[in-house]
């Protein structure tokens, strides 16, 4: 790394301090009135709006995007694809702060964040989807935090209890692939009980499995855009096997992507063709619908497809992004656009800032979790200990 | 009390329930339920309500809520399309007959009380219990405050207190189970003066329902809302005009709601009960692979020992490049 | 079992609720059934 970049770095992480710190005054602030004036003081929420950003970006999105975790670890452990290796550990830690984040944000929107535990111990709701995604993400969340935990372990130089959680690995991967099935396809199911509410275009039998297969594209292109944004800044943190094995990553997950894009294309179409919804592509919802459809889901598999095949890493990188974006606006779409489609724009929800605030504030504090454990955990690197470990 | 038999509708008095009820011969089989057998309902004859609010009055007292902003003789509220909130169960609201546009319609909006609540459905602490007196009610201390309830009723009824801090609760009509449990009417019905709420088992007023409508075809449409919507609710409609000029949606079809995620929820056991098989079979076969691979290397290796002069070093690195080349 | 349903509803909770069980004793029972498997007589 040369010394110009390390001043770089250096202003920017200033600078990086400066927006962490201001957003983390507005959100403590913001909290503040969350817990002293309830949900009215700070949201936008009404009778028919019950569901606002916290559930569709902080609940949704952030489970889909928390997605590389089993994604990567699947790869690696289960099918063999030991050239990712590298890979596995910062998409696990991502994935971790993304749930725990999750959770979090959780306490900010249900009205008795201290009775979350009740459905496991208190009355079982188990006709509920949501009982069944509180389920997993409760669980899951204990299987992320194993999965971390040998860096953290590491770290500490407690070695014993990192050979065994080490031992685990293969256990926990089958576990976290079956539980991430579940939950990531019943966030989708949790709209089946509304088909009067969600507009058909998005309302779909299929709507569980468009989520669990968007979490997969959520996954792989989040593990090449956090590789992306690590090597700018956490490149001098970086062993040999990492900054060697990162282009095949980006490659090889750009590749993935790209196909489980086509196959999900494939799938929401024939899903307009099941639900013979073709006339609605006329209107104003269709339109928008053929936007995300075009623009967020062939496009990316488009653009993964060309950067694969004449190895341009700068557009798969570039691209990953398209296609976060994408999952974004379609957990956006199905929560809140074409959602209450039927109201008058009169009833329609729009955020608060102060929901905005907390979305951005618990952003920031993945941000600067991450930033703190990766450099110091061996997350980017082998720890010199347990090298052939791997 | 005197109730008068256009209130009341049916020969047992309400107190009479629990021994009506449960004595049913017919067993629910396991495909089709058809509900708690003598359970109670509303019928709303929108053709005689006059939109006096009176209705709304008693909910207000029964229900203990703070007085309104208005006060309820005020009928310019009326104009207004309202829907129910934590300070009102239920809402009358005034609609346009196009045909008749002298006379205009009122419809009064309250929890339906589905037979297969989606509320309850939804709800993953239980909070929801559908009664054997027909109402569905709530109980707030057990309830999360996640607002599913709310996204998944289909008449948009559940309400929350978004300004309470520590104790927000949903809100809704309870169908005055209370109240009925004691052998009185639910507060609207009783002090309604045109008797367009009619108290009654819910069989006995669909009976009297399409008695009415056959008898005065040219006064109703032909259709009981709430007879199958959603498979059925405890609030039941007849009108002048179709349900969807009284802002009712005549799109909900006739699925109750638990039947709705009832095919997702099915895909958990399958997916715990096959994907460890697949996954582990998945990674039985590359560890396999890997095995074989490894065993080539060191045959390969075995034999470039032998050969004296080459450099181990080299055919090892060579061995595992071919390896790695296999694999991408 | 011979208790009656009288709404989906709650036959639903009560078939769900024991489906969770059996889901949480697969879980259980499926790692263990693969521990059982793999800890025979060694081949090599
Ligand atoms: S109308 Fe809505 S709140 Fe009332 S029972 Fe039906 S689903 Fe529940
Ligand atoms: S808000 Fe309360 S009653 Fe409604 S679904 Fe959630 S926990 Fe149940
Ligand atoms: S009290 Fe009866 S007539 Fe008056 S608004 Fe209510 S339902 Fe209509």
């Amino acid at each position: 790394m040369t010394e110009e970049t390390i001043a770089e770095n250096k202003s920017f992480f200033n600078l990086f301090n400066i927006c962490a710190g201001i957003v983390v005054v507005i959100g403590l602030y913001i909290t503040y009135l969350r817990f002293t004036g309830g949900l009215a003081a700070v949201t936008n929420l009404s009778d028919n709006n019950p569901w606002g950003i916290w559930i569709s970006f902080d609940l949704l999105c952030g489970v889909a995007l928390a997605a590389g975790g089993y994604v990567t670890s699947a790869a690696v452990y289960l099918f063999g694809m030991k050239k990712y290796h590298s890979a596995v550990r910062p998409a696990v830690l991502t994935g971790f702060l993304g749930y725990s984040l999750v959770v979090l944000a959780l306490q900010y929107d249900v009205g008795r964040p201290w009775r979350l535990p009740y459905p496991l111990v208190v009355q079982q709701g188990t006709t509920s989807v949501l009982f069944e995604v509180g389920l997993c993400v409760a669980i899951y969340l204990t299987v992320l935090f194993v999965e971390f935990s040998p860096a953290a372990l590491e770290w500490l130089g407690l070695k014993k209890a990192r050979n065994l959680a080490v031992k685990l690995t293969i256990l926990l991967t089958i576990f976290g692939v079956v539980l991430s099935t579940m939950h990531q396809s019943s966030l989708g199911s949790l709209f089946l009980i509304a088909p009067s509410k969600l507009h058909p275009l998005w309302y779909s039998p299929y709507i569980p499995i468009y989520f669990f297969v968007t979490s997969i594209i959520a996954g792989l292109s989040m593990v090449i855009f956090e590789s992306t944004l690590s090597h700018r800044f956490f490149a001098y943190k970086m062993d040999e096997t990492h900054l060697k094995e990162a282009n095949g990553i980006t490659l090889g997950f750009g590749k993935a992507a790209a196909y489980v894009l086509a196959g999900y294309f494939a799938i929401k179409v024939m899903g307009i063709s099941a639900g013979n919804n073709w006339h609605y592509l006329k209107t104003g919802y269709g339109t928008w619908y053929l936007v995300e459809l075009i623009g967020f889901v062939a496009l990316p598999a488009l653009l993964y497809a060309i950067g694969v095949r004449e190895k341009n890493l700068i557009l798969i990188k570039w691209t990953s992004v398209l296609a976060i974006l994408g999952i974004i606006l379609n957990r956006f779409n199905v929560c809140l656009v074409a959602f209450n489609w039927q109201l008058p724009s009169s009833e329609r929800y729009f955020p608060h800032w102060m929901e905005i605030g907390i979305s951005v504030f618990i952003v920031m504090i993945g941000l600067i979790l991450y930033r703190f454990i990766a450099t110091r955990m061996p997350i980017l690197y082998a720890h010199p200990d347990y090298k052939d470990a791997h | 009390m005197s109730i008068s038999r256009r209130k009341f509708l049916g020969w047992v008095g309400a107190a009479g329930l629990s021994a009506t009820i449960g004595k049913s011969a017919t067993a629910s089989t396991h495909k089709h339920f058809t509900g708690y057998p003598g359970s109670f309902a509303v019928l709303h004859d929108t053709t005689l309500c006059v939109g006096c609010r009176s209705c709304e009055t008693a909910c207000n007292k029964v229900n203990d809520l703070p007085s309104p902003d208005k006060p309820f003789a005020d009928l310019s509220v009326l104009e207004k399309k309202r829907r129910t909130t934590t300070k009102a169960f239920t809402v009358v609201n005034k609609y346009n007959d196009p045909e008749r546009p002298k006379k205009p319609v009122f419809f009064k909006k309250q929890c339906n009380h589905c037979l297969e609540p989606a509320c309850a459905s939804v709800c993953f602490v239980r909070a929801f219990t559908k009664t054997k007196t027909g109402a569905v009610i709530y109980d707030s201390s057990v309830c999360v405050g996640c607002r599913y309830c709310m996204v998944a009723c289909p008449f948009e009824i559940p309400t929350y207190e978004y300004d309470q801090v520590l104790t927000p609760r949903i809100r809704k009509c309870t169908m005055c189970y209370p109240r009925v449990s004691k052998g009185q009417l639910p507060g609207c019905v009783e002090v309604c003066p045109m008797e367009a709420l009619t108290f009654g088992k819910r069989q006995d007023l669909i009976n009297f329902a399409k008695q009415r409508i056959q008898k005065y075809p040219d006064r109703y449409v032909d259709h009981i809302y709430g007879e199958h919507e959603m498979g059925g609710t405890s609030w039941l409609y007849i009108s002048g005009v179709p349900f969807k000029e009284l802002g009712m949606r005549e799109d909900l079809g006739v699925t109750p709601a638990p039947e709705l995620t009832a095919g997702a929820l099915s895909s958990v056991p399958m997916i715990v009960g096959l994907w460890p098989v697949l996954l582990t079979g998945l990674y039985a076969v590359s560890k396999r692979k890997e095995k074989i691979a490894q065993t080539e290397q060191e045959n390969a290796v075995a034999l470039a020992l032998d050969k004296a002069d080459a450099s181990p070093q080299s055919i090892i690195s060579e061995a595992t490049e071919s390896q790695t080349g296999e694999e991408s | 079992m011979d208790k009656v349903f009288y709404t989906l509803q709650n036959f639903m909770t009560h078939t769900e609720s024991v489906t969770y069980l059996l889901v949480a004793a697969t879980l259980v029972g499926m790692t263990l059934f693969w521990l059982f498997l793999g800890s025979g007589k060694n081949e090599d």
